[in-house]
């Protein structure tokens, strides 16, 4: 019933690098990819600044019959689980097709597909728009189109909230594992840097308004006002560890436990439900607070969500007693994306054996944690705790560790 | 109202416009009587190439039903038929 559920590969398309190598060396060199936003003109929106994954052209990687049916993002995905598969050393054609399924996150659907949909209905009419919006925009697409592209027929889904939607996909798919199937494709990929996307965004009064890269996004951080959002994310190759092992594939480690939890009523005067969602998620690992060597913070730069974050991390591990790190402040956040590349990360601290560094932040002192900051740290990294949050009320934590 | 005819070219250019080309598929071989599914092409597809053939040559597809029509053959004759029926009512 509890079969170890090991990852096996890694798909990134992030803004500070396109594809795991350049991801990672970007990262330990505490490369940042937000930037002035260029996929729209965003001079008469307050704010101005994304991270944008760079140097994508979707044609030289995907077929012409997928382009007009496709957003950003589902591009992005379908390419990052290609290289997740590559990385896994699957060759889905020769795997029986109930035996593979899809589980991804989602905050948002094809935004920019959609706008451009919808602006053809409101100017030109309904016969203009085109009959692929019927999916294309959907939260499920990602999902569906993974499902068709590599023939996956066993249990598939989307799970959508918000940026904790990243963690929970990958729960769900360790769900679906231990029930039998044998892989399951799983993470997110959000991207919607458009109007449509950012006024949705702005709607939520947690966007920077800062126009200088190094001052917008900082968590923990007393000039801490909003985070810049992002684009990409990652996509991870799941298996049980006895598949896995049996085929002789390399294992980045375990999703070793998993807790989420949802935040009371405001006003209710009852606290918030991070803490306990840490709580879980190391029991059901079996891990003690004390065996986890780093923590992935969810890092939301508003100061009170960052206060919550610190109180939960300190009320769980005790004030400095364990390091904390938010690569997300080279990326941005990127929605249901952003967790997935956390797990990434996690993963690949866990191989190098050095924790990546949160960047341009100064810790404020009320938080009274041990942020890694300016520059990654060499550290035996056997377990990690990855924490996301989504808007709303969404609290989820993960358990990564090395494998064996 | 028109005496436009719509080509076997059209219909490539279309297809080609609202859903893009299979992998190893030449639409500019001879495809009149290759099969649109053999093509690659689903109903969706055949749906959307459909919206823009109305939109490009003012006609009506609305009581053609796109599933009994297999081939480009059966669609540029199709259209063509409604093309006439237009020019001839004008």
């Amino acid at each position: 019933m509890t079969t170890p559920v090991v990852v096996t590969g890694l798909g990134i398309a992030a803004p500070n690098g396109l594809g795991t190598k350049d991801f990672w060396a970007a990262t330990l060199r505490g490369e940042s990819g937000i930037g002035p936003v260029t996929r729209f003109v965003p001079d008469q929106y307050p704010a101005r600044l994304a991270g944008e994954v760079p140097g994508f052209v979707a044609e030289d990687h995907l077929p012409g019959r997928l382009l007009p049916q496709t957003d950003r993002m589902t591009r992005l995905a379908l390419v990052a689980t290609d290289w997740a598969l590559e990385d896994a050393k699957v060759r889905p054609q020769e795997l029986n097709a109930y035996d593979m399924g899809v589980v991804t996150a989602s905050s948002s659907g094809g935004f920019e597909f959609g706008q451009n949909e919808l602006q053809k209905l409101w100017s030109k009419g309904g016969q203009y728009v085109s009959a692929y919006q019927s999916f294309a925009w959907f939260y499920a697409v990602n999902t569906g189109q993974i499902s068709i592209r590599n023939g996956m027929k066993g249990p598939s889904g989307v799970v959508v909230s918000d940026q904790a939607g990243g963690l929970d996909a990958l729960a769900q798919a360790r769900r679906q594992i231990r029930k039998g199937t044998r892989l399951i494709v799983s993470g997110a990929i959000d991207a919607s840097i458009c109007p449509w996307g950012w006024v949705a965004q702005l709607a939520g009064e947690r966007l920077s308004q800062e126009d200088d890269p190094e001052r917008a996004y900082l968590p923990f951080d007393p000039h801490a006002a909003g985070h810049v959002p992002g684009e990409g994310g990652a996509i991870l190759i799941m298996e049980d560890l006895a598949t896995a092992r049996a085929r002789g594939a390399r294992i980045y480690g375990e999703i070793a436990g998993y807790g989420a939890t949802f935040d009371p009523k405001p006003g209710s005067g009852r606290g918030p439900g991070l803490r306990q969602a840490i709580r879980t998620a190391l029991d059901d690992a079996g891990t003690a607070p004390g065996d986890i060597d780093v923590v992935f913070a969810d890092a939301a730069a508003v100061p009170d969500l960052d206060r919550v974050e610190a109180e939960a991390v300190n009320e769980v591990f005790g004030a400095r007693a364990v390091p904390v790190t938010a690569p997300k402040t080279m990326t941005g956040r990127l929605y249901s994306g952003a967790a997935p590349l956390d797990v990434a990360a996690a993963l690949l601290a866990i191989q190098d054996g050095v924790i990546p560094p949160t960047t341009h932040v100064e810790l404020a002192p009320q938080y009274d944690l041990d942020l890694v900051t300016g520059a990654p740290r060499t550290a035996s990294v056997r377990s990690a705790l990855v924490i996301a949050r989504g808007y709303g009320g969404f609290n989820s934590a993960v358990v990564v560790r090395a494998a064996g | 109202m028109s005496d436009r005819t719509f080509t076997l070219d059209d219909l490539r250019r279309i297809l080609l416009e609202s859903a893009g080309a299979e992998e190893g598929v030449d639409l500019y071989a001879d495809i009149s009587d290759t099969g649109f599914e053999e093509l690659g092409y689903e109903s969706l597809a055949l749906l959307e190439a459909g919206g823009r053939i109305e939109r490009e040559f003012g006609v009506s597809l609305d009581d053609v039903n796109l599933s009994d029509i297999t081939t480009p053959r059966a669609l540029v004759e199709a259209v063509n038929e409604l093309l006439s029926v237009d020019t001839a009512a004008a």
